[in-house]
């Protein structure tokens, strides 16, 4: 699928009336497909070629790559560093901003500077504290929170306005979006809280990873009665584990990930673990495609990044589409010119 | 402290109540702190209400108050700062995720602004934390608000 105003790999598309970016995957979502986007995990590295490596095998598969900001805490290149490298090759990366390392000089600076570079989707989150990662002997930041971040760049983008009140003359068009995690308690105020953050700018959210479905629905229930389906795009995560040894340890350590025991059990049953890991991520995207407000999915394969591709086309949920990579369109384009 | 802290959120309908009683009477002693002066009223009225609030709600100060939309939960004393309600983090059994022995702040919040009469205040998105309020009474600043806010009605009506 291609669109009818497709740009050169790397340009913006034409802004459309009702679009905050010019950016792929608003276009993706807004035209009304069901969208894919992973997690790209960043290198402990300066070599350019290292990220493009970990982009390149989702080609064909993905509609957005999230470059994450020192998930878990750990360090890694920079999600903004990432992001330039992503889009002066056409990606569409989706830049995560976590308010546990920066404050609001640094990340409103970012904000200008990732959206200078072409970034044209924008995800705030809050961040993991740092005792969860490699240094945990660092200072927390959290200047702001993930609901005054998503308020400071929508402010920036609409109202061409820092936090200050000083005027930014060429605005960051960003689609914005923000996390959401129905799986931790208290789970009745999850949705308000979602409503908290769609009032403070969130046009897309991606949820943490989900595995248990019955909670999952009621927790979109929730949000459907509270009218927030129609205001926002949700992509549930999902991702294959490796082994039930594997998915236990991500329970007990990751902070924030549910794992139900009947995972662990139909993973610690099976003959090859990792094949009935991606099986049981299959089937969790389409159950999770039937449900009314999903869509699309947001893929997290940590570790297991080159079993996306087959995980998604064995989905079915792209309908014979194929999203943009760099080449896709070179003999289309050939035969325009 | 601690314990009185989660004492304190299980009543937060009570505290509610005791300062809506409370501000009216600060209110009207705006002559007063206008008298001595509001800049040299702030250090022996901070150091009361750090006293207070320190000891029902460990209050950190932060100079701009937000426990009636908190469910009089101190979101200060989330490790992460949040202001507007819990991260993805809260362990299954209500923890923190940086504290795992102690209550997720939030999940005591969202609990005590159900018993709260304007409990939904919860629901409003607070704006970021203005850290060069850190350490002023946040009772003055109210006061000093609401009757700027007085004043300014007062003369447009005039
Ligand atoms: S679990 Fe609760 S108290 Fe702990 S960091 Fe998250 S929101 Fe704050």
């Amino acid at each position: 699928m291609i669109f009818h105003d497709e740009p050169n790999a790397g340009d913006p598309f034409p802004h459309l009336p009702d679009h905050s970016s010019q950016g792929r995957l608003e276009r993706v979502l807004r035209a009304g497909h069901f969208a894919v986007t992973s997690e790209l995990a960043p290198p402990d590295s300066a070599n350019p070629e290292d990220v493009y490596d970990r982009a390149r095998v989702f080609d064909g598969y993905v509609d957005g790559m999230n470059a994450t900001d020192g998930s878990g805490a750990n360090c890694h290149m920079s999600s903004v560093g990432m992001c330039a490298l992503l889009t002066r090759v056409g990606y569409s990366p989706v830049m995560q901003i976590s308010c546990r390392d920066k404050n609001r000089i640094a990340i409103q600076g970012d904000v200008l500077g990732g959206a200078a570079m072409g970034v044209t989707n924008m995800l705030c989150l809050t961040g993991d504290g740092v005792q969860a990662g490699d240094h945990p002997e660092a200072k927390p930041v959290f200047d702001l929170d993930c609901m005054s971040l998503l308020e400071t760049v929508r402010g920036m983008r609409d109202k061409h306005e820092f936090l200050s009140g000083r005027t930014i003359t060429d605005a960051p068009k960003v689609f914005l979006g923000a996390a959401s995690n129905p799986f931790a308690p208290p789970y009745d105020f999850r949705p308000h809280r979602m409503a908290k953050k769609i009032a403070a700018g969130a046009q897309f959210i991606q949820t943490n990873y989900c595995f248990d479905i019955p909670r999952f629905k009621e927790f979109m229930a929730r949000s459907r009665d509270l009218g927030l389906l129609e205001k926002v795009f949700v992509l549930p995560g999902v991702g294959p584990m490796a082994s039930a040894r594997t998915a236990t340890w991500i329970r007990n350590n990751v902070p924030g990930i549910h794992i139900p025991d009947e995972v662990i059990n139909r993973l610690a049953g099976a003959k090859d673990q990792k094949k009935e890991g991606q099986q049981i991520c299959i089937d969790l995207i389409q159950e999770l495609r039937e449900i009314e407000g999903v869509s699309g999915v947001h893929v997290m394969a940590y570790r297991q990044e080159e079993a996306v591709a087959e995980i998604i086309d064995r989905s079915g949920v792209l309908d014979g589409r194929v999203p943009w990579y760099p080449g896709r369109d070179e003999e289309l384009l050939k035969e325009r010119a | 402290m601690y314990s009185v802290r989660l004492w304190v959120v299980r009543h937060a309908g009570a505290f509610e109540r005791i300062y809506n009683m409370f501000e009216p009477v600060l209110v009207k002693l705006h002559p007063v702190w206008n008298k001595i002066g509001y800049q040299r009223a702030e250090k022996p009225m901070s150091k009361i209400e750090q006293a207070c609030k320190g000891l029902l709600f460990d209050c950190k100060m932060c100079g701009q108050c937000a426990l009636s939309s908190t469910g009089m939960s101190c979101s200060m004393n989330c490790p992460k700062n949040l202001r507007n309600g819990p991260c993805g983090g809260v362990r299954l059994n209500g923890n923190c995720e940086v504290y795992a022995d102690r209550r997720c702040v939030w999940v005591e919040g969202w609990k005590g602004s159900q018993k709260m009469k304007n409990g939904d205040r919860i629901f409003a998105v607070q704006k970021p934390v203005d850290f060069s309020q850190q350490g002023s009474s946040s009772w003055l600043r109210v006061v000093r608000q609401i009757s700027k806010n007085k004043e300014q009605t007062r003369e447009k009506s005039q």
